[in-house]
């Protein structure tokens, strides 16, 4: 005890110069580092998603002098009852259905290929990563240069080059309105940006198979097509499953594509739920209220599917 | 055992044999110029240390690797153009090479439910039962692979393997991700096994203990060449090389530097010196002798200090010191020798082994 003490009060002799310094204390330290970012998250993150929560319950409208009035949930009535929203989600709908469905499949067959190494396999790799790497906004814009049914690159590459034959962005086919046609161009897009993104989780979870597991099933006489459905599919299903969650949250979202290239139209074809909303919140008649409610839909709506996929992602893994 | 292992017998005759294997990566040569045979029912044991080209050659036989020079055959016919799955071989892999998502049952009839084989379902079920009954996996069936312990895992491997009835199987190691107790247990079942089915092995290992107590034949494998070929006994009572005398038998074998003279054996910097045998030996020679033959005895020939005693319980290992040679001694159960004590000895004339300086054995 006695050797105890005094080595005590032999640190507090040499910690007492340095507190003269007027060193601060860890938790000082600890406070200067942590509340600017919280306030900023306080700010911008948390204040904004409980006023917007209060605002969706409220006929305010952003361009308006008067104060909000309170509805109750008035506006969840009318967005539910809305055709135009049940319209909005059948597009959202179809664009999540196809351009996930695209991705999976030939992000998958994307990594299949390049999965063996071969001369300039890492050159082929990254130059497939390119697209998702380009802003959403440019890859629109681009995409709607190629589309163009004067000059555009993509008809003529599919063989419907003659003038005016077919207009992918307008939906029109020799001069006929051809419904979907739009909605078609944007998901080819989506799918074009994104695959890269499928195949990149997909190539790791490929690398992570053991050789040995179809060295045993090539012993075993297992067909090609057996192993691909007993040992690749299976080992690649959670890392697959994620890039599925994280591409169909995305494109439940999706907004900055269709902006860049249709903004929407012709008509509503390509207004997403993300687009509607934008239209509602910020053109014409600035209904913020109402279209914080459409917000708050929305995210409830991605929560529950991204939940649905969690489970099923936590599943995979404990088989 | 008949109603158990009658499912699983077949008469055919399998018997490997490898010609004149060369195999190289790059620069590297795995394999030079490796040819044996391993007989019908035989259990057979490619013995090296870690990078021998063990692993190779298993993989060269399976057809999974593609030799460069030589030949392998299956009954005396050549099966260089056959695929894996063609030359009809089971394979067990050092990691238990089960597939993650299936059941035990399902891992099991696996190879059988191959369009190859195409077995009816109900002849499958049988099959397995009598397999996880011999490896007392029968408890374990329904469950999921990912659940099953290091043991379990590779007695469903083995399992896997014996059910589907191959021409040979093939081991790399089976054993040696378990521990010790385990792979001892296995070790008898293993053997147990292979001589109640009558079935052709090649087993791989590095484990020298292994190979002694199961092998039938054991070849040894150094870089790539094969140094030895016999039975436990040749390779233990007479190894071809100094390498081969120092692989096997634990604790190591004592390697002297010798010289002949006037009818004797001197080693080198030590009092030590034996009788020259009958047969013509060189003047500089390496001696080799087995701590098991060097005898503690008071009235022993030769004298010496103990150095360090290592009591093993069955047995103990004396490092005694004679001149500046250090020798080990191994005496039965244990011994009330001390460290520090002086001892007599006498060694066994009979059992001494002759190298020359190239190596290789002298003595027949």
């Amino acid at each position: 005890m006695a050797t105890a003490t005094v080595e005590s009060s032999v640190t507090k002799s040499r910690v007492q110069p340095q507190s003269a310094q007027r060193q601060l204390s860890d938790r000082a330290i600890m406070n200067l580092f942590i509340w600017p970012t919280l306030l900023l998250l306080i700010a911008f993150n948390f204040f904004p998603l409980f006023y917007s929560l209060y605002l969706s319950f409220t006929n305010y409208r952003a361009t308006a002098t008067t104060a909000p009035v309170w509805l109750g949930i008035e506006n969840y009535a009318n967005i539910l009852t809305s055709p135009d929203l049940w319209q909005a989600f059948t597009t959202s709908g179809k664009y999540v259905l196809f351009s996930v469905a695209l991705q999976t499949i030939i992000g998958f067959a994307l990594a299949m290929l390049v999965r063996g190494k071969f001369r300039g396999s890492g050159l082929i790799t990254t130059l497939i990563l390119i697209p998702m790497m380009l802003s959403p906004v440019v890859v629109g814009l681009f995409w709607k240069l190629m589309y163009n049914p004067n000059f555009g690159y993509f008809n003529y590459l599919i063989g419907m080059g003659q003038e005016g034959s077919l207009d992918m962005i307008a939906s029109r086919m020799f001069n006929q309105p051809v419904p979907n046609l739009a909605l078609a161009a944007v998901i080819l897009v989506d799918v074009w940006m994104w695959s890269p993104f499928v195949m990149l989780l997909v190539l790791s979870g490929l690398n992570a198979i053991p050789d040995y597991l179809y060295e045993a099933a090539a012993i075993d006489r297992a067909s090609s097509w057996f192993q691909f459905w007993h040992i690749t599919l299976p080992q690649v299903k959670p890392l697959l499953l994620i890039a599925v969650l994280f591409r169909t949250i995305e494109a439940l979202k999706s907004f900055d594509l269709v902006m860049g290239m249709t903004g929407g139209g012709p008509g509503n074809q390509t207004e997403l739920v993300a687009v509607y909303l934008y239209r509602v919140a910020f053109l014409g008649q600035f209904r913020s209220g109402y279209a914080s409610a459409l917000a708050y839909i929305i995210l409830i709506i991605v929560i529950a599917i991204s939940n649905l996929y969690i489970r099923n992602l936590n599943r995979a893994k404990g088989a | 055992m008949f109603p158990t292992t009658y499912y699983l017998i077949r008469q055919a005759m399998s018997n490997v044999s490898l010609s004149n294997i060369t195999k190289k990566f790059r620069a590297v040569t795995a394999l030079d110029d490796v040819s044996f045979r391993v007989n019908d029912g035989e259990f057979f044991v490619l013995l090296g240390p870690t990078g021998a080209g063990k692993t190779t050659t298993l993989r060269v036989i399976a057809g999974l690797e593609k030799q460069d020079v030589g030949s392998v055959a299956f009954d005396d016919e050549a099966v260089d153009t056959f695929t894996p799955a063609d030359r009809d071989v089971a394979f067990v892999f050092q990691q238990y090479s089960l597939y993650p998502t299936m059941s035990v049952y399902d891992n099991l009839a696996f190879p059988l439910r191959s369009p190859v084989h195409r077995v009816p379902e109900d002849e499958i079920k049988i099959k397995i039962r009598s397999v996880a009954e011999i490896l007392r996996i029968a408890h374990l069936l329904e469950r999921k692979t990912a659940r099953l312990s290091g043991g379990e895992m590779q007695r469903v491997s083995i399992g896997r393997a014996i059910v589907r009835d191959p021409r040979v199987f093939l081991m790399d190691e089976p054993l040696s991700n378990l521990d010790a107790k385990l792979r001892e247990s296995l070790r008898v079942e293993l053997k147990h096994l292979q001589k109640t089915l009558g079935k052709t092995i090649l087993y791989v290992t590095h484990d020298q203990i292994e190979a002694l107590t199961m092998a039938d034949r054991i070849a040894v494998l150094n870089e790539g060449q094969i140094v030895q070929q016999g039975t436990p006994d040749d390779i233990y009572d007479r190894p071809a090389t100094t390498f081969v005398a120092q692989l096997v038998g634990t604790p190591r074998i004592n390697l002297l530097e010798a010289a002949r003279q006037d009818g004797q054996v001197i080693i080198r910097n030590s009092a030590l010196t034996l009788d020259a045998p009958q047969q013509k030996i060189p003047d500089t020679l390496l001696l080799g002798i087995r701590p098991e033959d060097i005898k503690l005895s008071a009235q022993g020939k030769f004298a010496g200090k103990v150095m360090l005693k290592e009591p093993l319980g069955v047995e103990t290992v004396l490092h005694i010191q004679s001149g500046s040679q250090n020798l080990l001694a191994l005496v039965p159960g244990m011994t009330d020798v001390k460290i520090g004590d002086a001892v007599n000895f006498n060694i066994a004339d009979d059992k001494l082994h002759f190298f020359d300086t190239k190596r290789n054995r002298l003595n027949a």
